[in-house]
């Protein structure tokens, strides 16, 4: 019955949105952890608020886990760009020097819980204490997932399937990486100034 | 099932799109929207079946204390005291288990996941959605975390037993009670991957309706039911994170020794190491998903419900709009009210009116929405199918539910009614009955498109007029029960003088639960003989305008045998004066109905030809059929 009503055309519909819907669905899986984020951060103020709230020093090692992922964050940026122009050759620079930095910011931060324990603040006791791990710790586990991603260009890259053609992954695993790495610098504030 | 599918390839030549697989790529692990939409229908439906069955077990036990549960032994085994009684901890984890299995696994996964999981693509002109591997692995969690809960019900120590809403301390402490040893942490697992799968699944249902919507199809020519489940799929990408984060906070509590949630406690005379901990910090957590996940529940209930009205009275739906704003509405101010749950917990008066006013704002667009029902249902040339009634009803009970959540969001009226039979009875009534409603309703309307076949309408009104009757009787007298200030979750009413007198009255609810809950399975034995005897459907049952309705009557994977094609007008067109039909179906242009335009729309004529020009690749599309539809 409807059959005849159709409308014939030749070409087929385009996409409403220019953005690529990977790349969209990555954007909303970034809200998702904005979320928990904001949850956690939220659940430290409240608790903050209702007072018996364990003072302790921030560990110094989280200064240098900083301008790790800052530095990361650039390199990274440097293979993307490197990327985009076809020069494979500092791409696949950028990517190694961006995963060793991403892995070494494991250790600065399992340093940093070292010098927290250290200070004599531990995970179980005072939420004070739960909180900056389960935090910092949450934030790492999103972090491994970045890692892998970083690993997984750096192989294609090394295959040569990087390149100018082909920059849907790389510019997903720069927008995550960036993600993380501005993740951080605010958990790092806020925990900086609430501690 | 198998039947059906086998039928497309020798009933319709044009099919090329179907890629031909075996049993486990087509009805198992498939990336077929319809597929997953089928799968998620039917695993909430199993779960609807146990969820109610644990409805009509606790009610024996309040409506007739007295009686001699003994038959139920083979079932329940040990749950049955040998003196013939229910278990009073089983009972509570009986509530507590009818709770989330209804709120979660039915009219969230159920629900959402079925009608947005094929209606989406369906409805906005897409092959399937933006990623189908991604929707597959949205069911398989879904399924993982069914199984969980499902052994949670099987362990000796019984499923977790502290409330939907899990609590802490009760909860956070396994030897509060025994269903929060093992069935807590079972729980906890099973949330965790519910959790993942809504949002594999919200993120899916929010990127295709924002990429791959078909040419001609913005954002205002988008069914309600599109709206909702878009709106609805944001609404859980927001707050099932925060869930997932006060679920593992309760986790390290519980497995951990961390005191989040537990502060200064004594058990049997022995003080618990935890201190500084704070147990209302849960459930402004919880809360924060808590009341989003209300309209997560609700919002697609009433999308399929203006489609189905508008279709169903003939007539556009009254104030398009306004149903949209009102929604997003809804979805806004769903955030902003969750500590209404949480008047009596200590929180600051000044902060409960602020919620308060918050709270009361909703009434605005809830009532926007239901004048809109009316207005489109008054003077309609009403078709009084199955799915209408059902709809209908569900503007009866979101009205009688909603009258009284005007009363319960004031303060200091909840603080007198707070965990009483009345707060039961107006949820059920707004929430799981509107909701229910919404579903069946959906099944119904859809059901032509899901299997190509129909459903029975004489047995959907049997079916209807038994539920509608019979969740008023339920639902109704326990507004009193809760004025009289009887609380939920308790085991028995007769332990206490002051409620011995609502005896008879919770016997009554009793039988009309039981009646309710048996009158289902007509609906069940007509879903499944539907499915393998029921009457072909014909291509367009309803003589609806929606895109659905232009696929052959088992689409294959891909939808559309040929190009998908193209939208140029609402999908409200019915009984437009002038027109040759009742309906004009979104893909007619306008050029060809001159007769019955409106003078705005016969300037849109001159962009139809840019709608149609529209280019965008689809890789692997063959161009060499023309028509779609058979």
């Amino acid at each position: 019955m409807m059959a005849e009503n159709y409308q014939l055309v030749e070409k087929q519909p385009g996409r409403p949105l220019a953005m690529h819907p990977q790349k969209f669905a990555l954007w909303l899986f970034i809200v998702t952890v904005m979320m928990i984020f904001a949850a956690m951060t939220s659940a430290h103020i409240v608790r903050q608020a209702d007072g018996n709230w364990l003072e302790y020093e921030m560990p110094q090692m989280l200064i240098v886990s900083t301008v790790i992922i800052v530095v990361s964050s650039i390199f990274l940026h440097w293979g993307y760009i490197s990327a985009k122009r076809d020069n494979l050759g500092n791409l696949k620079i950028a990517m190694t020097l961006s995963v060793i930095t991403g892995l070494a910011f494991f250790g600065t931060q399992y340093t940093a819980w070292g010098q927290l324990v250290d200070a004599g603040v531990y995970f179980v006791g005072n939420p004070a204490g739960s909180f900056m791990y389960v935090i910092t710790g949450l934030h790492g586990l999103h972090l491994v997932s970045g890692v892998i991603y970083l690993i997984y260009i750096l192989i294609s890259s090394l295959r040569y399937k990087v390149h100018s053609k082909n920059m849907l992954n790389m510019e997903m695993c720069t927008t995550y990486w960036h993600f993380l790495g501005g993740l951080w610098i605010y958990l790092y504030i806020f925990l900086l100034l609430n501690h | 099932m198998a039947t059906a599918e086998a039928h497309i390839d020798s009933h319709d030549h044009h099919d090329h799109e179907h890629h031909k697989g075996n049993f486990i790529t087509n009805y198992i692990f498939c990336t077929d929207h319809k597929v997953i939409a089928k799968q998620f229908l039917i695993t909430g439906i199993f779960w609807a079946v146990i969820g109610g069955a644990f409805s009509a077990i606790f009610r024996m036990q309040l409506g007739f204390p007295d009686a001699d549960l003994g038959w139920l032994e083979p079932l329940l085994g040990k749950w049955i005291t040998p003196e013939g009684k229910l278990d009073p901890e089983f009972y509570l984890a009986l509530v507590t288990m009818h709770g989330t299995i209804m709120v979660f696994f039915v009219l969230t996964a159920g629900l959402s996941g079925t009608f947005s999981n094929f209606l989406i693509p369906l409805q906005i002109g897409a092959r399937d959605m933006a990623s189908g591997f991604m929707n597959m692995l949205s069911y398989w969690f879904f399924f993982l975390s069914s199984v969980i809960m499902f052994i949670s019900l099987l362990i000796e120590t019984g499923p977790a037993s502290g409330g939907w809403v899990v609590y802490p301390p009760l909860s956070a402490l396994p030897q509060a009670m025994q269903g929060s040893g093992l069935g807590m942490t079972l729980w906890l697992v099973a949330m965790v991957f519910f959790i993942v799968s809504s949002l594999l699944g919200g993120i899916n249902y929010i990127t295709t309706i924002i990429n791959l919507r078909t040419k001609g199809m913005s954002m205002w020519k988008l069914p309600l039911t599109i709206w909702a489940f878009f709106l609805t799929a944001i609404i859980g990408v927001l707050s099932f994170p925060v869930l997932f984060a006060a679920a593992l906070l309760l986790v390290f509590d519980r497995s951990f020794g961390t005191s989040f949630y537990l502060s200064e406690i004594y058990i049997q005379g022995e003080a618990l190491p935890n201190v500084g901990g704070s147990p209302i910090l849960y459930q402004h957590l919880f809360w924060f998903l808590g009341h989003p996940e209300v309209y997560i529940v609700l919002l697609p209930a009433l999308g399929i419900t203006s489609e189905i009205i508008s279709t169903n009275s003939r007539k556009p739906i009254f104030g398009y709009k306004a149903m949209v704003i009102s929604m997003l509405g809804i979805t806004v101010l769903s955030f902003i009210v969750w500590a209404h749950h949480m008047f009596v917990s200590g929180l600051n008066p000044f902060l409960g009116s602020i919620f308060m006013f918050l709270t009361l704002i909703i009434a605005i667009p809830s009532a926007v929405k239901v004048f809109n029902y009316l207005t489109t249902l008054w003077r309609g040339n009403i078709v009084f199918t199955p799915a209408m009634l059902f709809s209908i009803g569900l503007v009866s009970v979101f009205i009688s539910g909603g009258v009284t959540g005007i009363a319960l969001g004031n303060s200091a009226i909840d603080i007198q009614l707070h965990d009483t039979y009345f707060v039961v009875a107006h949820f059920h009534l707004v929430m799981g009955s509107a909701s229910f409603f919404g579903m069946v309703a959906g099944v119904y309307h859809w059901f032509p498109k899901m299997f190509g076949r129909m459903m029975d309408a004489k047995l959907g009104y049997v079916h209807f007029w038994i539920t509608f009757v019979g969740v008023y009787l339920v639902f109704f007298p326990m507004h009193y029960i809760g004025i009289a200030g009887f609380p939920r979750r308790y085991y028995s009413f007769t332990n206490f003088d002051a409620f011995s007198g609502f005896t008879d009255l919770n016997a009554f609810i009793s039988t009309a639960a039981a009646i309710t809950f048996v009158a289902q399975f007509i609906f069940l034995f007509n879903f499944i003989y539907s499915i393998f005897r029921g009457k072909k459907a014909p291509a367009n049952p309803w003589r609806s305008n929606t895109l659905e309705w232009t696929t052959p009557r088992n689409p294959g994977h891909g939808n559309w045998p040929g190009e998908i094609p193209a939208v140029y007008r609402w999908p409200y067109d019915y009984s437009k004066p002038g027109a040759k039909e009742d309906f004009i179906p979104q893909t007619v242009p306008f050029s060809q109905t001159m007769e019955s335009n409106l003078p705005h729309e016969n300037d849109e004529i001159a962009l139809e030809k840019e709608i149609e020009e529209m280019v965008v690749d689809e890789t692997g599309e063959h161009l060499e059929h023309g028509h779609g539809a058979h």
